[in-house]
Parts: structure tokens; sequence; C-alpha cells
């Protein structure tokens, strides 16, 4: 697979704000990749960069092999779906996804015949004399999407292009878009700090906070193997228990327990033990665990019901424990104070180090 | 007779009828309200524009005694028939250009200093525009005057550009004299207008311009300029109407040769005293002058 979009070292600083710091990535072609972090991490910086609307302060930009770093937007085969659409109010819906085409002077009936067909497949070609004002937000949405796709640029990006969207229309925007990618093929960078966003849609996901980047991996990798606190973290609830590096494929919790969980830190050295609250099972005390798996006492302190599952907080001697059990009839509901263990299994249990 | 008798449905309606009647009362004072509140600005707009205007109207059919009184007798058309001479089209005609020039001049000029400002941060945004208003804390007769000074036969420009080894530049009372005259006195009306257009601009269609393969300038043709036309609009308005009716600059700065259309109507009222023909001059301009701004209203409408 050849890389669409390569960035080395690439750096941004803005007077004292390291925006973005020392970023290494490599983007396949047609690949659907997220950039997921916090608001403030460096996103859109880093999306900007590739557009072409900031220059790197240092670092290395290649598009399709091409060095990049300091060339305009419009010498970029690279199309942007700002979030705020950005839609040119004066020109019609028709007017806005021809824009493009128009600058890089194709032939007209050409023109109208990319446009019509764009203009199809996000399902708007009724509106194409509207303007606007006169489109619903989805609507609007679909049209920044048209106005990019028709040039078939070779990367599209897209800065949270659904963050103005409520969550129904969000959510089955998220799926239309997905897959739209992969009928196109074109290459997607999106960014957004939504993690069941980034979740859902993306092929990889690199996760960044503070200007770099963490961990990038398929949504399962970045979900159950976090590499870092602040990746388990941002990523969906998850427990985290400290313990000392025994060696290379077990650690020992504080209570003196030795859990099987294959690592990389030198034996002695303090790490944190992640494990995400569904892979958790609550058994009775006198219940018989299956063998193999590891277990802690515990007592329910807190029950929420949330419709599909019960969330509960059990305090043990690693601390407050979250558990997610399912709201299926075979699964045991416990009350409140009842004593409980909490039991997982070996391949449950990430070791980070920190 | 029950004791408890049907309702009169006469009595239903109007209970019915009530509710409506309340909100309307409500209405009612509410704009009863606002004609109070707006009260001062009608009474200061009648006393001061309405009847004015009213009286120039009135005037421009009246008639002229010998002595150059004003007859409000004897109704009739006679000054307006006058507006068509040779001379009144010529001075008519000379002070549309010199406007039209001093329009396009500030224009250009104000433009990119409103961009540019527009662009600067919003503590450096604030500092400029107070830099731009600082000329209207003092007279406008003085700063007249003030170019006098400098566009004298001795003054500094003249002393400037004979020290550069040019032959001395004196525009004293000279169109050109006049022409920076207005185009200084009226460029912060069409900065000012251009400022809030650009400054309201969403640069991230601009962005999407130049991200859709449009270069620098295309984009700023395709998406600022016409993003920007209500200010150019509002701005050239603002300064084409002072301009082609204006007489302190002129009288100032201009040669006695050239007369404007300002000097003309004075000199109507003044000199000739003849009131009706003044006033029908002044009713002619501002006909054309509304005119005008309607077409360029309608036209600026059209393409936004
Ligand atoms: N034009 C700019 N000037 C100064 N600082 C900026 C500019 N753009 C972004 N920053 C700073 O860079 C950091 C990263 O911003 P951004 O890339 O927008 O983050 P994100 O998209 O992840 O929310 C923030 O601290 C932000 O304040
Ligand atoms: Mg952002």
């Amino acid at each position: 697979m050849t890389d669409s979009v390569k960035l080395t070292g690439v750096t941004k600083r803005f007077g004292d704000v390291l925006a973005v710091d020392d970023l290494h990535l490599n983007v396949a072609d047609g690949e659907f990749f997220s950039l997921l972090g916090p608001s403030g991490c460096g996103k859109t910086t880093t999306l900007r960069m590739i557009a072409g609307f900031e220059f790197p302060t240092s670092g290395s930009l290649t598009i399709r092999g091409q060095e990049m770093a300091l060339n305009p937007p419009n010498e970029r085969p690279v199309n942007t779906v700002f979030q705020s659409y950005a839609l040119f109010p004066h020109m019609t819906i028709e007017e806005n996804v021809g824009f493009g085409l128009r600058m890089k002077k194709v032939a007209p009936a050409d023109i109208a015949q990319r446009v019509k067909r764009t203009l199809d497949m996000v399902q708007l070609s009724h509106r194409a004399s509207a303007s606007p004002s006169q489109l619903s937000g989805g609507q609007q949405q679909r049209v920044a999407l048209a106005r990019a796709l028709v040039n078939e640029p070779q990367v599209l990006l897209l800065d949270e292009p659904l963050g103005a969207l409520d969550l129904k229309l969000r959510q089955a925007m998220q799926l239309e878009l997905k897959d739209l990618q992969q009928r196109v093929g074109i290459t997607f960078i999106y960014v957004t700090h939504d993690q069941d966003e980034a979740l859902t849609m993306s092929d990889r996901i690199g996760v960044m906070s503070d200007g770099k980047l963490l961990q990038v991996g398929g949504p399962q990798d970045i979900y159950e193997h976090p590499r870092s606190r602040f990746v388990a973290d941002f990523i969906g609830e998850i427990n985290l228990m400290p313990a000392v590096a025994v060696d290379r494929d077990s650690v020992k919790l504080l209570d003196g327990q030795v859990l099987m969980a294959p690592h990389d830190a030198p034996a002695g050295r303090s790490v944190t033990v992640a494990i995400r609250p569904e892979r958790f099972t609550l058994f009775r005390p006198d219940a018989e665990i299956p063998s193999g798996r590891s277990s802690i006492a515990g007592k329910v302190i807190r029950r929420i019901y949330h419709g599909d599952v019960f969330l509960y907080d059990v305090d043990t001697a690693e601390g407050l424990l979250e558990v997610k059990e399912e709201n299926r009839p075979n699964v045991e509901v416990f009350e409140i104070d009842s004593q409980v263990v909490v039991s997982w299994s070996p391949s449950a249990a990430t070791v980070i180090e920190d | 007779m029950s004791e408890h008798p049907l309702p009169d449905p006469a009595d239903t309606i109007a209970e019915m009828l009530h509710q409506p009647e309340l909100e309307s009362d409500a209405v009612r004072s509410e704009s009863r309200r606002g004609v109070l509140i707006a009260l001062p600005s009608w009474i200061y707009l009648t006393l001061f524009f309405a009847i004015p205007l009213l009286i120039v109207v009135v005037y421009s059919f009246a008639t002229r005694s010998s002595t150059g009184l004003t007859r409000l007798t004897g109704w009739n058309i006679e000054s307006y028939k006058r507006l068509f001479d040779p001379l009144v089209a010529e001075i008519a005609f000379r002070s549309i250009v010199l406007a039209v020039a001093t329009t396009l001049i500030c224009l250009a000029v104000s433009y990119p200093f409103a961009y540019y400002i527009a662009t600067r941060t919003p503590k450096w945004r604030n500092l400029l525009i107070v830099l731009v208003l600082i000329p209207f804390w003092s007279n406008f007769l003085v700063r007249t005057y003030a170019w006098r000074i400098i566009l004298g036969s001795d003054g500094p420009l003249a002393q400037i550009t004979e020290w550069m080894g040019f032959e001395p530049v004196r525009l004293l009372f000279t169109n050109s004299a006049v022409l920076i005259g207005l185009v200084y006195g009226y460029l912060p009306f069409m900065v000012l207008p251009l400022y809030a257009a650009l400054e309201r601009m969403d640069w991230s269609l601009v962005e999407a311009a130049r991200d859709l393969y449009a270069d620098g300038w295309t984009a700023f043709r395709k998406v600022t300029w016409p993003l920007s036309r209500p200010g150019v609009i509002a701005g050239s308005i603002l300064v084409f109407i002072p301009s082609l009716g204006a007489y302190v600059t002129p009288a100032l700065l201009g040669g006695a040769k050239t007369t404007l259309l300002g000097d003309y109507i004075v000199s109507q009222f003044l000199a000739a005293r003849n009131q009706p023909f003044g006033s029908a001059l002044s009713v002619a301009v501002m006909v054309v002058m509304l005119g005008a701004v309607v077409v360029y209203f309608r036209s600026g409408a059209k393409n936004l």
C-alpha cells in the first residue's frame, strides 16, 4: 500500500504555543483515518497543514510522495469539508458544488454533468438551485461533502463535519459517510473529539494529546490495548489498577495477587493494569470462579440502571471498580451492599507502562 | 324560567372575543410606547428636515420678483425649465465627474486599508479605527484650511517638490485640489462601512475557495469582493452624495472658474437672489441622488 499522506517530524508553533509537536504519521491510500483527541490538542492544526492553510514550522509533509509542506492549498490534490461547512452564501448549491471544477477550467458541459452526478450521490439534486441558507444543517453538510468530492481529490479532509448536527442525524451520517468513503475509495482524514464516532467509522485512529500523537492503531487495538493512561481514559470508561511488574508475563497487584498479563516493563517497575468495565463479570462470593480467571472480592456500593446495561461500582482492595453487566435474563442482578466477586480473564487486562 | 338560563349566545361570543381583545390591547399599548420613544426624533425630523424640504419644494414653483424677493403667487415650472440650460448641464456634469472620481479614489484607497484593519487582531483593529476617526476631533473647516496651506503656492507640497528638483507643484485653486480635499474629507465614510463588511467576513469561505483551487486573487474576486459588496455600496453612497453637493471644499480649495453644483445653488440663493431657481436645483439634485441610491441598492440586493 502506498502512502497517501505522510508527515515526518512535523511541528507547528503559534508564537509560544506548541500546537503540533514532532508528529510522524503515514496515512495509507484509500484509508479512513481519524485524528481523535480533546479540544485544543492540535487536530485542526494538523489537518490545516495537510490542506495548506498553515505551514509547518519544521518537518516534512508529502502527499502521494510529493513534498507539499509549503505549497498553497490550490496546488494540493486535497479537499476539505469545513466544520462550519463554509458554503458560499452568494452562490446556489449547484454553483457551490461546481466551484472547484470551474477553477480547474473543466469544460462547462463536464462540470454540469459531474455536479449533477455528485448531487445525485448526496440526494440533493432537487435543491440544485436553492441557496445554502435555504437548506437544513444536514443538507448543508451534504453539499459541503459534494463540493469537495466532485473534484475527485486524492485525500478528503474533514474537520468535525458532523459536530453541528443532532445525535440521530449524526449517527445516520456516520454510517453514510463510511459507506460513501468505501464506495469512492478516497482517503479520508477525519478529525473528531468524539471517540464513538472515531471507533464507528475509522480503519485506523490516531489519538492526540497536547500536540503529540500518542498512539495509532485500529479501533479495536486502540480500545482494547491502550498504551498510555491518556488513551485508555480518553476512549471510553476504564478501570486502572496500580501494580508492579514481576516478569514479562505477569504483574502483581497491591493485594499481592499475581496476574497473567504480557508486557515489556522491566521487573520491579510500577505499572498500571487497565480493564474495561464490560470485561468484568460479577459472581456471588460462594460461586465457583472458572479456572484461569483472576478475581477480587468487593461490595456493591452503587448500581445504575442504563436500559441495556447495569453499571455497578464495586468497592475492592484495589479501589473502586466500575463493572458493566448486560441486562439479560441469564445475567444475575446484584443489590446494593451485596458481597460480590469481580472476575476477569487474562486477555481482558492491558498493562500500561507510564 | 329555570334558575340557570342557557347562556346568551351573544355573551359567549363576546367572551370568546375578549381574549384577542386583551392581546390587541397589549399590542396597542406597546406600539403607543414605541411612538412615545420615537417622538423626539419625529419632532426633530419634522422641524429640521420635513418642513425645510417642503419650503424648498414650494419655493421651486414660486416666482422671483424683480427685486429678488420670492412671491408665493403665480405658481409655475419656469425654474425647472431652466435646469435644461447648457450652463446647468455643464456644472452638473462637472460635479458628477468630480463626485464619481472622489468615490472611486476613496474606494481604491479605503478597500486595502479596511481589509488590512479587518485582518488584524481585535486589539489592533480598534486602535486603527480610532486613528481613522481622529480627524473628526477637529473642525472640518479648520482641516480644509490646513489643506490650503499644504497645497498653497509656498506650502509644503510646493517646497518638497521643488527640493526634489521638480517644478514646484502648486495645486491650490484647481480641480485637483478640490478632489484631494473631497477624498480627504470623505475617506472615513468609505473606510467604516467597508471595515464593517470585511470585519464580518467569514474567512473560512476564502479558505474554502483556496481549497477549491482558486489562487489568492481569484478567491478575492469570487468570494471576498462579492461578500463585501454591501460595504462597497454603503460607502460609495456615503461618499458620492456629499461629494456631489459639496460646497465648503470647492469654495475653499477650488478655483473661481470652475463652478460646481454646491456653489451654484448657494450663489442662486445669495448673489443672484433667485430662490425659486436655487430651490429647483436643490430638488433636482435630491431627486437624482435618491434615484441613484434606489438603483444602486436594487442592483446590490439582486447580486447578493
Ligand atoms: N492561529 C492560531 N494562533 C495561535 N494559536 C493557535 C492558532 N491555531 C491554533 N492555535 C492553538 O493551537 C492549539 C491547537 O489548536 P487546534 O489545532 O485548533 O486544536 P483542536 O482542533 O484539536 O481543538 C491550541 O492551543 C490553540 O489555541
Ligand atoms: Mg478543532
